[in-house]
């Protein structure tokens, strides 16, 4: 067995010209439920305007990560920051302020089962803003055709498809134009047509708005089209946090297990 | 965890969320569409239950009590008992019931399982109050129907002891129904109504306002999938009955023990 520490954990700093201020920020974070211990001082940041790609095996606990960064779980120890701000420690008050600036993309979905589609997606500003109507349906049609489902308005949830909930659940995130992104398995569900899509519409949202992101995902074209880092979930902790190139390139034989490319 | 703590941890959250909800209540006319909804779904869509038993309900106490008041002369009493039992015990209670069973358990099969599919998750994510949107519509709703409905169940319970006294109790429609309106005579005056039917309606509010309390805070709760949906509409329904005798009992005795 190899050596299981932080030790590859390389390259923190950003290379790029981007602002090198860590957006999001776990500080040996760990967390367990009942006598299962998830997450073990788990150490990573990521900068503005960056997306980082974390995979792992089912189970290690990358929804339980992305759920600490917008405060649906609090860390047994340790500290999540964002924007050097201890989530666990705000106000209610403080959270639903900072949670208006972040979006969430739901593993499964998560779309109010009695609100139809576009219902679904204009939620967020029916509730949070002053916009007048016309102005939501603009924006809602606008991101409904973002993710190639310009006629769904009108269905509900119990009768779309697994993918399409999956597209409606981002175009929900999208709609409050968000400055932190944090998606779970984007391209689950999707045929490789409309993955690449969502996977340009992550990739320009990081490029030209400066969004920071967090995408769960195990398809590698995914993390190639989307990520700038990537870092491996492994027993809790981070395995190893590193650029693309040089993750798909490594010869750790935890990853070459996780890959098959271990046996010839 | 032992069943005590248990108890009052349920007994601890319900009483918050009823404060939450009271806290709140300033927002009716903005969630006006969505308690107009509820109100159909969980108290309309129940009427012809509530009629239904309401009648037979009416018909059993005019025919079990008739037959004995025959016995010692008394049948022409039978409008009063009716009356009297319909508006005072049986109306707010056989309604409740009903509501309990109906709309309470849809209460907790439906919140419940908006929070084991991640849905009240991702109102919190969203930073949208689950209290404006999903707890004060029910709440406001059932309060106004169940005291609703619960004068149709009298009414029809009153109409339905009439029909048994006149076919079988061989006590006239006329006699039947001066001797029921002379029993729901006013008392203290009050627009004319009596207290009889004052002191239901105002049981029957309260049951309403416990049932969505009970309901949504199991549905809220409710963890661990459909097996979660499953417990959180038993305890629901189990629990608000339990909590509307106890609490039939103890306004009744304010009420007529003053
Ligand atoms: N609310 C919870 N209560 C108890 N255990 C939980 C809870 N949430 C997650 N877990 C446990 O934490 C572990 C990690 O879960 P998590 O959902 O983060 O996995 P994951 O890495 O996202 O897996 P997948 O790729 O299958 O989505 C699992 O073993 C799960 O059983
Ligand atoms: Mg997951």
């Amino acid at each position: 067995m190899a050596p299981l520490n932080q030790a590859e954990t390389t390259d923190q700093s950003a290379p790029t010209g981007q602002g090198d201020e860590a957006v999001i920020c776990f500080d040996q974070v760990s967390k367990s439920f009942g006598d299962q211990q998830v997450l073990r001082d788990l150490s990573f940041d990521v900068t503005s305007g960056r997306t980082l790609a974390i995979m792992g095996p089912s189970g290690s606990g990358k929804s339980v990560t992305l759920r600490h960064i917008i405060g649906l779980m609090k860390p047994d120890s340790g500290r999540v920051l964002i924007e050097g701000q201890e989530v666990a420690a705000l106000s209610s008050k403080e959270i639903a302020k900072l949670r208006i600036r972040m979006g969430y993309v739901f593993q499964e979905g998560a779309l109010i089962n009695w609100l139809n589609v576009g219902e679904n997606v204009a939620l967020p500003l029916r509730e949070n803003s002053d916009l007048p109507d016309s102005e939501i349906s603009d924006r809602v049609q606008e991101k409904l055709e973002m993710v190639k489902v310009p006629d769904a308005w009108n269905k509900m949830p119990a009768e779309i498809s697994g993918g399409m909930k999956k597209r409606i659940g981002i175009a929900r995130a999208l709609i409050t134009e968000p400055e932190i992104i944090l998606y779970d398995e984007p391209n689950a569900g999707l045929d490789p047509e409309i993955a690449r899509a969502i996977n340009q519409i992550i990739r320009e949202l990081g490029e030209t708005l400066d969004v920071t992101s967090i995408v769960v995902e195990h398809r590698i074209e995914c993390i190639k089209a989307v990520a700038d880092e990537v870092l491996f979930l492994h027993e809790g902790g981070a395995l190893i946090q590193t650029d693309p190139a040089s993750f798909f390139a490594s010869e750790h034989p935890r990853l070459k297990r996780f890959f098959g490319t271990d046996t010839p | 965890m032992s069943i005590a703590a248990n108890f009052l941890r349920g007994l601890g959250y319900r009483v918050e969320l009823l404060i939450a909800t009271l806290l709140r209540l300033g927002s009716i006319v903005e969630r006006r569409v969505l308690i107009a909804n509820q109100m159909v779904s969980l108290g309309l869509h129940m009427t012809h239950v509530v009629l239904f038993v309401g009648l037979f309900m009416g018909m059993i106490v005019s025919l079990q009590t008739g037959i004995e008041l025959a016995r010692i002369g008394q049948q022409d009493q039978i409008g009063l008992i009716v009356a009297i039992s319909m508006a005072r015990e049986m109306g707010p209670f056989i309604t409740a019931t009903i509501l309990a069973a109906t709309s309470g358990s849809s209460i907790a099969a439906e919140l419940g399982t908006m929070s084991v599919s991640d849905e009240l998750a991702a109102l919190e994510v969203m930073s949208i109050d689950k209290f404006k949107l999903l707890v004060l519509p029910r709440v406001v709703s059932l309060a106004v129907m169940c005291p609703l409905l619960t004068i149709l169940c009298d009414t029809i319970g009153i109409v339905g002891g009439g029909l048994v006294a006149s076919t079988q109790l061989n006590v006239g429609w006329q006699l039947y129904s001066e001797t029921a309106i002379d029993a729901l005579r006013p008392v203290n005056g009050w627009f004319s109504l009596p207290f009889d039917i004052y002191s239901g309606l105002l049981k029957s509010f309260i049951f309403g306002i416990i049932i969505s309390v009970i309901s949504c805070s199991e549905g809220l709760r409710a963890r661990g999938g459909a097996l979660g949906v499953g417990m959180a509409t038993r305890s629901a329904v189990r629990d608000s009955i339990i909590y509307v005798i106890i609490a039939n009992y103890m306004i009744s005795q304010m009420l007529y023990e003053l």
